[in-house]
């Protein structure tokens, strides 16, 4: 299990290799790559602050929680912070279970935390200046489902 | 002394990321603030802001040990 904030691009066919290596009583793995979008071309940078040391251990309580509720054998969370450009990728989220049921629910659990809950604070910056963005009402609802 | 750290939008209010203030308790720090910057002060008591001290939530008021780190976190927003 980890959680890992970084500044710098990561390349997610890289995480996943690794994360998928050595694994005999793993039947399934499931990945997710969060990508930065360019919203029309009115979002140039987006910027993601993290409260360093309180953010990682946040995420770490949520990713213990997915791995008791689906009898996870690992999980590999990485997420971007600071500038990042549209097109490169925010976060990863790999989980790994002995069957995809269990795999893939808790990647989607994961995400709708880190969607919503998690402590970033993120910044849109395009050409008609910067704005704070919230969690949308439905990244809320679908973070809910899992209550 | 507190090391004060302010996150999200509360820093662009404040123009500043993080200081050194002296205070002892957590009232007593938000008055401080809000004495030397109104409108910092009003977006402290806004909607949804937590406070952390040595990197866990805190509810209420509580002492400020010397050295103590004092995070004003407002909503998150998530990744």
């Amino acid at each position: 299990m980890s959680v890992i904030l970084q500044d710098a691009p990561f390349d997610p066919g890289a995480l996943l290799l690794t994360f998928s290596r050595g694994r005999e009583e793993t039947g399934a793995i499931v990945s997710f790559t969060g990508i930065a979008r360019a919203e029309a071309g009115r979002t140039t940078t987006l910027e993601l602050e993290a409260y360093s040391g309180f953010t990682e251990i946040e995420i770490g309580r949520i990713e213990a929680q997915a791995t008791a509720r689906f009898s996870l054998h690992d999980v590999l969370i990485v997420h971007r912070t600071g500038p990042i450009a549209p097109g490169e990728a925010i976060v990863f989220v790999a989980t790994a279970a002995g069957h995809r049921r269990e795999a893939f629910e808790a990647a989607d659990l994961l995400m709708d935390y880190l969607k919503s809950r998690a402590p970033f604070w993120k910044k849109e910056v395009g050409p008609d200046g910067e704005r704070w963005i919230e969690p949308s009402d439905r990244d809320r609802t679908d973070a809910a489902r899992w209550d | 002394m507190a090391r004060v750290m302010l996150f999200g939008p509360l820093r662009d209010v404040a123009g500043w990321r993080e200081r050194d203030l002296p205070a002892a308790s957590i009232t007593a720090l938000k008055a401080l603030l809000a004495a030397e910057d109104s409108a910092l002060g009003l977006a402290l008591y806004g909607k949804g802001v937590q406070v952390a001290v040595d990197q866990a939530i805190v509810r209420g008021d509580l002492a400020l040990s010397a050295n103590a780190e004092v995070a004003f976190l407002p909503p998150m927003s998530g990744g």
